[in-house]
């Protein structure tokens, strides 16, 4: 809840952008990504250059074949960039960094493992030993009212509770950065609107730095410190969007006139690139 | 029975276990009555016709034949049955091994994998007299015989399994750092596991088969050698009463397997209404 290094570097905006690079967890440089087809290469992300500050929630917003997720699988070191640098914790990006913690839209839970053991799964992958973390997974899975559910399958689960469940394994291991690629996409609204609540408890309890895609404009400006707002055709970073908004959030905020304003400015991006008509 | 239901001081009395077991699932009671009706059936058109019984014997003549000499008919029942497991036993570990190789190796893909499918066209009965020619009538054949006709499924149906894993876990497990054999076990193996069940079931059935066909060319011993004995001595209810033994030992065959899949992944779709009764 005490938050916010970015918004206090606000006040001197000329130094802002040097406080955070020299706090940043993640930098990137120049960075662009092309993908090989037969009609020649496909610039999917053009000249990135972003830093996400430790502790910060960033949004990227944008329409669909903006590079928002290929943005994500660069950082995730699921795709390699074509060009510029990558800074993850003071190294350059090669390969999955260390500490990382992901979220995919599909829960991507193994259907033959319960719970616990799905939520164990990464530090299997990361060859830790399992026993030490089993009471620390099931607080996790407390906090998100999963307790009772560790024994269970999931496919015993709701949509929303799988999700809870995937967010539990990706914070286990409590890395540093944790991606979300449109994490409660496939949500009904109510469950989006309590998961949105519950990452912000957890995020602000953890201070963890979290890089989170979404199209969904109000979810951005709910959750976030900045929002990134991407454009397609080449997918590039149009504006970055400071939201200054008191914490805790709440979703009545989002019939405040603020929030409003935030909203708009945001909508006001995208229809100046078109996206709603085309 | 019946009356039990009415009153409901029989319901409370303690039931014995075959009486819950006859309670307790109407598919199998069912069955046990269509079964009595059918022989019932059978016998009554077999005395009212006046059939010959070397043409097609009543049940009865059957059941006399099945208890004439049930050691010397369960000796042939323990030959069969011993070659079919063995033929069985090879080609599920045989199978399995080459689907690995086949999902994992492009050269074998190409060559192993589509020979096996062309030499699936030939018919395998067609050549086991070739067998007995190059390595006797002794058991060896009638177990080649049963590897060859069964392992085809097998390879098949884990190929597909192993190839079908979702490209989501996989990235799931490269964030983490997990390496080719950890992805293997804990992800394409146990999410192969349903295809390569159902390319057991069918074949631990077609090992009987070809077991009965390696018997049928050449064998001194085993239930295809008792059918083809008993046609010779126009002993048409031994022949009927092999038959019997043969698709009784095909059926529980298959319930092992199918019991087996029920304890390895009881998670699978197949077997979760198991858990929504309670």
């Amino acid at each position: 809840m005490t938050m916010v290094a970015p918004a206090q570097a606000d006040n001197q905006v000329t130094v802002a952008s040097d406080v955070r690079a020299a706090d940043a967890l993640v930098k990137l440089r120049s960075v662009y990504k092309t993908y090989e087809s037969d009609r020649g290469n496909i610039l999917a992300l053009e000249n990135i250059n972003l830093d996400i500050g430790k502790g910060e929630f960033l949004s990227l917003l944008g329409p669909s074949g903006c590079g928002k997720s290929t943005l994500l699988r660069c950082l995730a070191g699921l795709e390699r960039i074509s060009g510029g640098e990558v800074w993850v914790d003071g190294k350059a990006l090669a390969g999955p960094p260390e500490n990382l913690g992901i979220v995919f839209q599909r829960d991507m839970l193994l259907d033959w493992r319960t719970v616990l053991d799905n939520v164990l799964l990464p530090l299997e992958f990361l060859r830790r030993p399992t026993k030490p973390y089993v009471e620390p997974a099931l607080k996790l899975l407390e906090t998100f009212g999963l307790r009772r559910s560790a024994d269970r399958y999931p496919w015993e689960l709701s949509g929303g509770m799988r999700q809870r469940v995937a967010i539990c394994r990706a914070l286990l291991s409590d890395p540093a950065l944790l991606l979300m690629d449109e994490p409660f996409g496939a949500l009904d609204a109510i469950t989006r609107d309590n998961l949105n609540i519950e990452l912000q408890r957890i995020w602000t309890q953890t201070h963890k730095t979290i890089l989170f895609i979404t199209h969904s404009i109000n979810e951005a400006i709910l959750l976030s410190n900045r929002v990134a707002v991407m454009a397609r055709d080449p997918g590039r970073i149009e504006e970055i969007v400071e939201v200054d908004l008191p914490w805790p959030r709440t979703l009545a905020m989002r019939e405040t006139p603020e929030f409003i304003h935030y909203a708009a400015r945001v909508r006001t991006i995208f229809e100046r690139l078109g996206a709603f008509t085309g | 029975m019946t009356d039990s239901a009415v009153t409901p001081l029989n319901k409370a009395a303690p039931a014995s276990g075959l009486h819950r077991w006859w309670q307790g699932s109407s598919r199998l009671r069912f069955l046990i009555v269509f079964t009595v009706v059918v022989i019932g059936l059978w016998e009554w058109a077999c005395r009212a016709s006046g059939v010959k019984s070397f043409t097609f014997p009543a049940p009865s003549l059957v059941w006399r034949e099945l208890i004439a000499d049930p050691m010397w008919l369960a000796q042939n029942t323990a030959y069969t049955l011993s070659a079919a497991l063995a033929g069985f036993a090879i080609s599920a570990a045989l199978g399995l091994l080459l689907s690995i190789g086949i999902v994992y190796s492009r050269v074998l893909d190409r060559t192993l994998f589509t020979s096996l499918v062309a030499s699936n066209a030939i018919p395998k009965v067609a050549i086991a007299p070739l067998f007995v020619l190059w390595i006797g009538t002794g058991i060896e054949s009638k177990v080649l015989m049963a590897v060859l006709v069964s392992i085809f499924p097998m390879v098949v149906d884990s190929v597909v399994g192993l190839r079908s894993v979702d490209p989501g876990t996989l990235d799931l497990a490269r964030t983490y750092r997990g390496s080719n054999l950890q992805i293997f076990w804990k992800i394409r193996f146990p999410g192969a596991l349903p295809s390569i069940f159902a390319g057991m079931k069918v074949a631990i059935s077609l090992a009987l088969v070809g077991t009965i066909v390696g018997e049928f060319v050449g064998s001194n011993w085993g239930l295809g050698f008792v059918i083809l004995q008993s046609q010779g001595q126009f002993n048409t209810p031994r022949v009927f009463a092999a038959i019997l033994v043969l698709s009784v030992l095909g059926i529980v065959l298959y319930q092992i397997v199918d019991l087996i899949e029920r304890r390895a992944m009881p998670w699978h779709v197949s077997h979760r209404n198991r858990h929504d009764d309670h």
